[in-house]
Parts: C-alpha cells; sequence; structure tokens
C-alpha cells in the first residue's frame, strides 16, 4: 500500500481513528440489519437505528463531553455517576411531593433544584481539588462513594416513580419529530465548542493542564479555571441525571448512572484527549461516546448474547489504547513505515470469549 | 484483644539520626487511624454495652466479616505504593466467585483443584495487565479499567444467574472454627492475616519491597538508579491480581455462592481502606498496617451501624465518605507540612 501523503494527512487527524472505529462498528450492522442506516418517519417522529443511538447515547455524551474538560485540566471526575443518581433523586422526589406534577413551574423548579445540588458536588470537587491541592482521582471519589448513598437517602432507598409529562420531554420526549434530549445534547455541546474555540477559554484550560504552576505564574487564575471545569462537568452530569431519571419517570438512587463515569472517561480516551491533560478534543469525545453507544447497539443487533457486553467493551477498549499509544504503533507497525491501516492485529485480545448477560442500553424507552 | 492496635513495628524505625523524624512523620497516619479505630471501638463500647459490643467474638467477626476486604486492600495497597492503581479488584472478585462456583457446582471439580486454578487466573490477569501498561506505556487506571469490564463481562459469560455452592468440603471448609480462648476465626479471616503478615514481611524487609516503593517515590530515579522497574510493575499488579483472586476464593467461603453481580463496587472500598490507613495515592509513601486500620475502621462502622439497628445501610457509603475526606484532607495538610 503507498502511503500518499494526503492519505497519511487523513490518518494522522486525530480524529481519524475514532472515527474509523465508530465508521466500522457501523458497517458490522449493516450485514446483519440490511436497513440499518434507513430512518422512518411514525406518527411524526423520526425512527430508525441512528436515531435510537443518538437518543440513548445522549446522557453519555453529555457526561464526556464534561469529563473532556475535566481531563483537559490534568485532572478526572470519579463523581459524576453520583452526581447523576443526586440530581436524579432530587429532581424526582420534589416533584413526587407536588401535588400537580404536571405543571411546567414545578418542574422547572425540581430541575433546578438537581442543578444546584450538582454544582454544589462541581463546587466541591474543584474546591478540593484547585484549593486544598488533592489529587483528582481522590477528591473525586469523595462524592463517588458518599454521594450513592446521599442519593439513596433522599429517595429513602426507594426508586421513586414520577408521572410529569413536561419532565418526561427532556429525555422521552420528541420534538420536531427528533428526541428532545439529541436538541439538548446538540445545545450543551454547541455551547461547550463555541465556549473553548471562539474564545481564549480552550487555550487557557489547555494550558492549565499542561502546566498549571506555569500557567499561573503567566497571570492565568488557574485555580478558578480548574474550579469552573469541575462545575461544568457535575453540571453536565446533572442534565445528564435529569434525562436519565426524566426517560424512565423514576429516580433510583442506586443504579441511575452506575459506570457511567468509566464510560465518560472511556469515551474521552477514544475520542483522543489525553489523559494527562494539555489537550482536548470534544469532537473526539462526541465520537467516541458514539463509538461506545454504538458497540453496545452493534452487540443487540448482531445477535451476540448481551452477556459478553462487556467483554466486547473490554477488547474495543484495549484495542483503541493499543493504537493510540506511540510505544504500540512503533513496535507493531513501525517495520512497516508508519503504517497505515491494521487495526485488525492487535484483536487477540479477549473478544473470542463466549456469551453473557447484561447491559441494557443505559436508558430504556418506554 | 486490642494488642494488635498498637504495633507499628517498621524496620524504619532502626534508622537513626536526622531522618528519625521525617520517618515519625510518615507514621503518623497509621498512628491517626489506629487512634479512630480505638475511638471508634470505644465510643461502640460505652453506648452499646448492653448488647454485646464488648464480646471478644465481636472484635473477632470484623476480620470475619472484612477478610476478603483485607485480602483485596493488601493487594491494592502494592499497587498504590508502586504509584499506580487497580480499578479491576472488584470485578476479579466477582470473577473468581463466579469461576469457582462453576468450577465446583457444574463441573464437579474438587475445590482443592479450584483454588489453584482460581489464583493463577487472578494472577495472570494481573500480570497482563501490568505488561501492558508497562510495555505499551498505557495509564494505568485506564488499562484496569478494562480488566474491570473484560473480568465482569466474564463473570456474565460463565452464567447470568447466581450459582449456589451446596459442595460438603466447601461448606465445611466456612464453617470451620479456629478458637482463640473466648472466640474463634473463620479460615478466611486467618488467610487474610496470614497475607497480611507476608505483605509486610515483602514490602518491608525484602528487595522487592524496596523496589515498589522507590518507583512510587520517584519513577524517573528508580530509573537512573537502575532499578529493574519493569519487573517490579509488572509484578505488583500480579500481586493485585493474584491477591483479589484469593480474596475472591475468601468472599466465595464467605457467601458460599458465585454471582455475576458479587463484589461490585468493591475496589472503592478496597482503595479507600488504603487512603484511609495513610497510603498516600501518589505512592512512595505507606504501610500495610496502615490499611490493616483501615479495613477495621471501615468493619466497624458497618458493626456499628447493625448495632445501632435504625440506621439504613447507605450511611454506611456516607460514613465511609465522609472518614475519606477527613482522611485526604489529614494526608494534605502532612504532607504539605513536610515538604
Amino acid at each position: 500500500m503507498t502511503t500518499t501523503p494526503r492519505w497519511r494527512a487523513l490518518t494522522h487527524h486525530h480524529l481519524f481513528w475514532p472515527v474509523a472505529v465508530l465508521v466500522l462498528l457501523l458497517l458490522v450492522n449493516v450485514p446483519f440489519t440490511p436497513d440499518f442506516f434507513s430512518i422512518r418517519m411514525t406518527d411524526g417522529h423520526l425512527y430508525g437505528s441512528l436515531v435510537s443511538i443518538v437518543l440513548f447515547g445522549s446522557p453519555l455524551i453529555l457526561v464526556a463531553v464534561g469529563m473532556t474538560l475535566v481531563i483537559a485540566t490534568g485532572g478526572i471526575d470519579l463523581s459524576v455517576g453520583a452526581v447523576v443518581a443526586i440530581t436524579g433523586a432530587l429532581a424526582c422526589s420534589y416533584l413526587s411531593d407536588q401535588t400537580d406534577q404536571g405543571a411546567l413551574s414545578g418542574v422547572l423548579l425540581a430541575m433546578a433544584l438537581g442543578l444546584a445540588a450538582a454544582a454544589v458536588c462541581g463546587l466541591w470537587n474543584g474546591f478540593l481539588v484547585a484549593r486544598m491541592g488533592i489529587q483528582p482521582i481522590i477528591a473525586t471519589l469523595i462524592i463517588m462513594v458518599a454521594g450513592r448513598g446521599v442519593a439513596q437517602l433522599i429517595t429513602d432507598g426507594q426508586i421513586i416513580t414520577v408521572n410529569s409529562e413536561p419532565y418526561k420531554l427532556i429525555g422521552g420526549g420528541y420534538w420536531l419529530t427528533l428526541p428532545f434530549s439529541i436538541f439538548v445534547v446538540a445545545a450543551v455541546v454547541a455551547v461547550t465548542v463555541a465556549l473553548t474555540r471562539r474564545t481564549a477559554l480552550g487555550l487557557l484550560v489547555e494550558s492549565v493542564g499542561g502546566n498549571a504552576e506555569a500557567s499561573r505564574l503567566v497571570g492565568i487564575r488557574s485555580r478558578r479555571i480548574k474550579i469552573m471545569v469541575y462545575v461544568f462537568c457535575a453540571l453536565c452530569a446533572g442534565i445528564a441525571g435529569l434525562m436519565i431519571s426524566s426517560n424512565t419517570s423514576a429516580a433510583d438512587g442506586n443504579n441511575a448512572g452506575l459506570w457511567i463515569e468509566l464510560d465518560a472517561i472511556l469515551a474521552v480516551v477514544i475520542g483522543g484527549t489525553s489523559l494527562l491533560g494539555g489537550r482536548f478534543s470534544v469532537g473526539g469525545t462526541v465520537v467516541g461516546a458514539l463509538v461506545i453507544q454504538t458497540l453496545t447497539t452493534t452487540i443487540y443487533t448482531i445477535g451476540v448474547p448481551t452477556q459478553t457486553n462487556l467483554v466486547f467493551k473490554a477488547a474495543v477498549v484495549i484495542v483503541v489504547c493499543l493504537l493510540q499509544s506511540p510505544k504500540f504503533r512503533a513496535k507493531v507497525f513501525g517495520a512497516r513505515r508508519s503504517g497505515a491501516k491494521g487495526g485488525g492485529t492487535p484483536d487477540t485480545s479477549p473478544a473470542d470469549a463466549a456469551p453473557a448477560p447484561e447491559a441494557a442500553p443505559r436508558m430504556e424507552v418506554s | 484483644m486490642s494488642t494488635t492496635t498498637q504495633s507499628p513495628t517498621t524496620p524504619e524505625a532502626r534508622t537513626p539520626g536526622r531522618t528519625a523524624r521525617l520517618l515519625g512523620d510518615r507514621r503518623l497516619p497509621v498512628l491517626v487511624t489506629a487512634g479512630l479505630f480505638l475511638v471508634m471501638y470505644v465510643v461502640g463500647l460505652s453506648r452499646y454495652q448492653n448488647y454485646g459490643f464488648a464480646e471478644p467474638q465481636v472484635f473477632m467477626n470484623l476480620f470475619i466479616d472484612n477478610g476478603y476486604l483485607l485480602v483485596a486492600a493488601v493487594g491494592a495497597t502494592f499497587v498504590i505504593l508502586s504509584g499506580g492503581i487497580d480499578l479491576s479488584v472488584g470485578s476479579v472478585i466477582g470473577f473468581t466467585t463466579m469461576f469457582t462456583a462453576w468450577l465446583v457446582e457444574r463441573q464437579g471439580l474438587p475445590i482443592v483443584v479450584v483454588i489453584p486454578m482460581a489464583l493463577a487466573v487472578g494472577a495472570f490477569g494481573g500480570f497482563l495487565m501490568g505488561y501492558v501498561i508497562h510495555n505499551f506505556e498505557i495509564q494505568p487506571f485506564i488499562v484496569t479499567l478494562a480488566g474491570l469490564f473484560l473480568f465482569r463481562g466474564l463473570c456474565l459469560v460463565i452464567s447470568k444467574e447466581s450459582i449456589s455452592i451446596g459442595d460438603a468440603s466447601v461448606s465445611s471448609m466456612a464453617q470451620t472454627q479456629v478458637s482463640l480462648g473466648g472466640a474463634f476465626l473463620s479460615i478466611g479471616a486467618v488467610v487474610a492475616l496470614v497475607v497480611l503478615a507476608v505483605a509486610i514481611y515483602v514490602l518491608h524487609f525484602t528487595r522487592f519491597g524496596r523496589r515498589v516503593y522507590a518507583i512510587g517515590g520517584n519513577e524517573q530515579s528508580a530509573l537512573l538508579m537502575g532499578l529493574p522497574q519493569g519487573g517490579t510493575k509488572i509484578a505488583v499488579y500480579t500481586v493485585s491480581g493474584f491477591c483479589s483472586a484469593l480474596a475472591g476464593l475468601l468472599f466465595t467461603l464467605y457467601i458460599q455462592s458465585g454471582d455475576p453481580l458479587h463484589a461490585t463496587g468493591m475496589e472503592l472500598d478496597a482503595i479507600a481502606a488504603v487512603v484511609i490507613g495513610g497510603t498516600l495515592l501518589t505512592g512512595g509513601s505507606g504501610y500495610v498496617l496502615g490499611t490493616l486500620f483501615g479495613v477495621l475502621v471501615l468493619g466497624l462502622i458497618k458493626s456499628i451501624i447493625q448495632f445501632e439497628g435504625t440506621l439504613s445501610s447507605w450511611w454506611t457509603k456516607i460514613a465511609t465518605g465522609v472518614l475519606l475526606c477527613v482522611f485526604i484532607l489529614v494526608q494534605r495538610a502532612m504532607t504539605s507540612r513536610r515538604t
């Protein structure tokens, strides 16, 4: 295979590998479900595999986008899953106490309450990391451990169900033929991209991630940036929490957003953002989150027992990480002159395992 | 019975001279945790005096009920001391319960054969993760995260449903009591204490132990000093995998079933125990004995909540979180004083 300059430029683009994996995963579906890419209109709503991938993946995209900025500052936020649970629990428990659950004001207040709680969690994380100088993994571990307890405390260990039309809209409703959550995600992503790439904010975040002390000496308020980033991440998690609880019309302090932090970190890594900080790509993260969701969907559609979901996920993580590791690439492709494609080679890992159960899409559509 | 609580017989105590004060400082977190454990125990004694809290068996139950956590936390201590992190602990434990239950119940293998197999699988898993971490320079966080997914997935591959173990030799092993005066320990607790003793020896009295500290303290310096850094790193994750598998076996004995969802999130408990025990998550500083106290404190919280009766189980999580927070802040205050 001749490596023309254009091809090389393409493969060296930071989005190349994530997008390649995504496209590959999408194509895998075609032999099994020939109408995989078709989107049809029923009852004025668009339906189709692609739509549902985005719909189910939207909480993950939100959390992952927030996580991207945190990771860009060289941090990590493990508490997002707990924040998802707290937000949903608080919003639903407030809503379920209302006499008229359908009232718009009540719903807005419930959402504001949930997001406020999320922001408090974010502030706390930011405070610990930026002011107290504690390692991000540990600082956010606190809320990760305690947060689920708090969420269960709020819901009193029960699963609180709500019956509210306006609340249902965020996670399960439709608007302009598309699921409403897609618009929420699009808005959040657009705002994030605009803020980070159209203003200096993104640059500041990257410089803090590159070297916090140097940034401070240059005159960047690196502490403030860090706190801001954690609050933003928690808010994103909060919105995701509202979405998940609204989709199921229930708040489950124990299981809502379980392991979403791991999926989100995974999405960020697949998207090409280095865990060391200093560089980030929101677009890559969105693609990464879609890869994870597509993987889940693919496992369903190709008829592999759903139990293997996690094994596949592990295989994909390893493959993607290996592909991104410069050392691995040097070892495997090095002989063949900055090799072009060859994603198949490292696939030897554990993918040949058998079936097992688990893991439906994160949200059940009702 | 509380003789175990005060004996930080660490080798550094012998090192004389100027460093003595510094090292004294290093031991402080362990002492704080031990002190906290004592205070909690005394409070428990005075509060539930009439409910049998003073029974020696209540104290022994801390070991019986948390033996598996102790073993897992000891494994995590190795990894954390070397500056890494292992998120796969809970999954490996879950997988081991499943694997053991499946082999014993469905395949009819004797437990004596199954135990080495399970340990080998765990250790091999750890070895693989260490190999990838070292050779391809991928962050431990991500690699062990993949391990978490993989082992939890393999649990589900074995079976979706939980498998209860009815094997006679297993249940007799689980019910064996090692009598100690007025109280008894289970086999699991004894194994856990043995693991603890071995870990103390290995970390504080062998060359391998010093290497673990050196790499955790400053990888670059360790490399320049010519320490075989790669081997140590891989070994550390292998130890952690082995300990997780052993913890899984103890957990199987304790609970006598395999379930694909067993021990979900136990890596957090293990890491929390290590941190509460005074080991710095940045690596290079801490004691295995501290981990013991960390586990005991977590266990005591659970028993106090049981004795309290009216408190719901989620208070355990909240209390753990609060304790974690306090200890992290204390550690922070101490390290900033030292530098």
